[in-house]
């Protein structure tokens, strides 16, 4: 193939060597066909790839559903945690050993609903984590219930007649809670999200990279699309870089979503803040 | 200064007497944060409740001024799940709290069970069910300490008696999480939580540390949880050149999900056995007056105290009274009790609950023995004379 302008990166993709990073004994995945979470585990590949972060130490911490189940086919220190506490068991592992660089995998039940605690107070606290966060609009594995992103109207295994409840705006909700780095992708513009990780990587403090994903057999199946391809087209009508979105009005906004860095603004992370406690206590009696 | 004395029951709790050391002054809780950095805890995470709260204010101070990190989570959940992440990152990790507390703790202590990671829990016991009495004693959590978290698994909980006791037996618990790689729960009440007595503080250098034992190098064909004869896995810190897998998911040898039978089963009767086969090292329990004692009383915890009150004065009536105190709760110590309740026609199981202890009790007992119980849980302590009028 002739690389050229338009076909570069389609090129680059197809030439990548993820084996250094897969696990390749523990390959099939459990992931249904057409999953959007391949893509985004090789995204997520690619930008760790190109951080320079030393393989030995990377951390990866996940909590229970199909996207931590990332976490078994990379070849990082990973841990697959409890439902929705991955940010917690990474917090601990983060606060005693600052100098590992953990990241986190987690979905929109996992981190929002069962973890929506965790989330809001890591968001608060700051301390250097990366969350992934895998949004299919959906429980996934335990069989398409609704979650606290599916839109109202959607119809899933719970919610037969249509959704009655509003979804949380993630992104919205991490920038209140005092995250410093909050980003948006999708599977469909894959090789951008791999800058958005790699900015939540650099970032000194929390940082979060809302990823809308698909999951055609739960969520995609009843909800007009009906087919992987399907959903990453609605992706690609929906998603609004962020700039343009920002001069839309709210008219042209509606259904719409803003994508990119939403927000970056550090401020003390936590880890520094223990040390400067620590600098001005040791050696003190008591 | 002399070292207190009660030598086998020194022994018992893991350090031996010392030469060495200082009497002071401590409540409960003080003496059991003390002891955490003793023993080389370097990692607290916790929640506030009543009564456990003084552990967290303690550590609060202690940990930073010695190379320790101290944090306050945002409920009990995270501050179990922060904890198995700050011994998985290689540090000896502690959190306190109490009944509701450990109520939600339970999902992420199963997992420190089934991931094989050691860490203990402070319970300073409160009544309950729910919130309960937070303030007023109770042993009540003693079946939920053993049985807590779903599935089957290992349990190592400790029921110290007094101030000293509860500083040599923090030491212990770490001690015994570090060598079994396994959540170890130190049940302590709101009576010996909250009372003040004088505590042999052991110099440094006297007292026994365990730490856990280092994995061999790293090699590609590692195996954080291969099975060999010692039955207790070497997890490697993370971050120092190995990249496993850790899960709570039924797994093999290499730390991956699995779904063979085989697999499966032979992690189950490990987790099982690397405690049950050791249950003489974990045995740990005080006998008094037993050798002729036709009424044996059973009472642990600050609960003994009044128990070993109702003893001397049954004693100084002419009663032949004895008593067994288990230290370790859990393995039960089944032989020394067997053999403490030999001669006794009578056997009476002093507890601040309605009844949980007696059941252990009364599976153990021979055909013929009589077993009954000194039940309370109205948030007061059992006193001596309640116990001594069954006497």
């Amino acid at each position: 193939m002739t690389v050229n302008a338009t076909n570069i990166a389609e090129v680059e993709m197809a030439s990548y060597d993820f084996s250094k990073y897969i696990r390749g004994r523990y390959i099939p995945h459990i992931w249904c066909p057409g999953c959007g979470n391949g893509i985004v585990l090789k995204s997520l590949i690619r930008a760790i790839a190109s951080s320079g972060l030393d393989l030995e130490k990377v951390c990866l911490v996940s909590g229970i559903g199909c996207s931590s189940r990332t976490t078994g086919y990379m070849d990082f220190n990973t841990l697959h945690t409890t439902h929705g506490r991955a940010l917690a068991f990474a917090t601990g592992l983060k606060f005693a050993r600052p100098e590992l660089p953990v990241l986190v995998v987690s979905g929109d039940g996992d981190a929002l609903a069962i973890g929506g605690n965790h989330f809001i107070h890591s968001c608060r606290r700051n301390i250097d984590l990366t969350l992934v966060l895998f949004n299919n609009h959906i429980y996934g594995m335990t069989g398409g219930q609704f979650s606290p992103t599916t839109p109202r109207k959607s119809f899933a295994s719970t919610s037969p007649f249509g959704n009655i409840e509003p979804a949380f705006d993630i992104c919205q909700l991490a920038i209140g809670a005092g995250a410093t780095y909050v980003a948006r992708g999708t599977t469909y513009h894959a090789l951008a999200l791999d800058k958005l990780i790699l900015g939540g990587i650099h970032n000194k403090g929390f940082s979060i990279i809302e990823v809308v994903t698909q999951c055609p057999v739960y969520y995609g199946r009843k909800n007009n699309q009906k087919s992987p391809a399907a959903a990453l087209m609605w992706q690609r009508d929906h998603a609004v870089a962020v700039d343009r979105f920002r001069k839309m009005t709210p008219e042209e906004q509606e259904g719409k979503f803003a994508i990119g860095v939403l927000h970056n603004q550090p401020r003390p992370e936590y880890n520094e803040e223990y040390q400067k406690l620590v600098d001005r206590v040791s050696g003190r009696a008591s | 200064m002399v070292a207190p004395q009660s030598a086998a029951a020194a022994a018992k709790g893991g350090s031996a007497p010392s030469p060495r050391g200082e009497w002071q002054f401590l409540q409960g809780n003080e003496a059991c944060a003390l002891a955490a950095v003793a023993a080389g805890c370097r990692f607290y995470a916790g929640y506030p409740i009543s009564p456990s709260s003084e552990v967290a204010e303690y550590l609060s101070s202690l940990l930073p001024r010695c190379g320790g990190r101290f944090i306050q989570m945002e409920d009990e959940i995270a501050a179990m799940g922060a904890i198995i992440g700050g011994s998985l990152a290689g540090l000896k990790a502690m959190t306190a709290t109490s009944g509701p507390g450990l109520s939600l703790k339970q999902e992420n202590l199963g997992y420190a069970c089934m991931a094989e990671v050691p860490c203990v829990i402070i319970n300073v016991m409160r009544g309950g069910p729910s919130t309960g009495a937070p303030t007023s004693p109770a042993q009540g959590d003693i079946m939920q300490a053993r049985w807590g978290t779903h599935g089957d698994h290992p349990t190592i909980a400790l029921t110290p008696g007094s101030v000293d006791e509860i500083y040599r037996k923090t030491i212990r618990a770490f001690n015994l999480a570090e060598r079994f790689r396994t959540p170890v729960q130190l049940l302590l009440d709101e009576i010996n939580g909250h009372m003040r007595e004088k505590v042999w503080v052991p110099a440094a250098e006297d007292i026994e540390i365990v730490n856990r034992t280092a994995p061999p190098p790293p090699s590609p064909g590692y195996l954080p949880y291969r099975l060999d004869n010692k039955l207790v896995p070497q997890l490697a810190p993370f971050g120092t050149g190995y990249r496993y897998h850790v899960t709570g998911l039924d797994h093999g040898e290499d730390g991956f999900p699995t779904n063979d039978p085989k697999e499966r089963a032979r992690l189950h009767k490990r987790l099982m056995d690397k405690i049950s086969k050791f249950e003489e090292e974990l045995e740990d329990y005080e006998r008094v007056d037993v050798e002729d004692a036709d009424t044996l009383l059973v009472a642990f915890g600050s609960t003994a105290r009044s128990a070993m009150g109702a003893l001397r004065t049954a004693r100084s009536q002419g009663k032949r009274v004895g008593l067994f105190r288990p230290i370790t709760l859990w393995p039960f110590p089944e032989k020394a009790f067997r053999q403490a309740a030999s001669r006794a026609k009578r056997i009476l199981v002093a507890e601040m609950n309605l009844g949980q202890l007696i059941l252990e009790i009364e599976r153990l007992t021979a055909p013929g023995q009589e077993v009954s119980g000194v039940q309370r849980s109205d948030g007061e302590p059992i006193n001596p004379l309640q116990i001594l009028e069954r006497l």
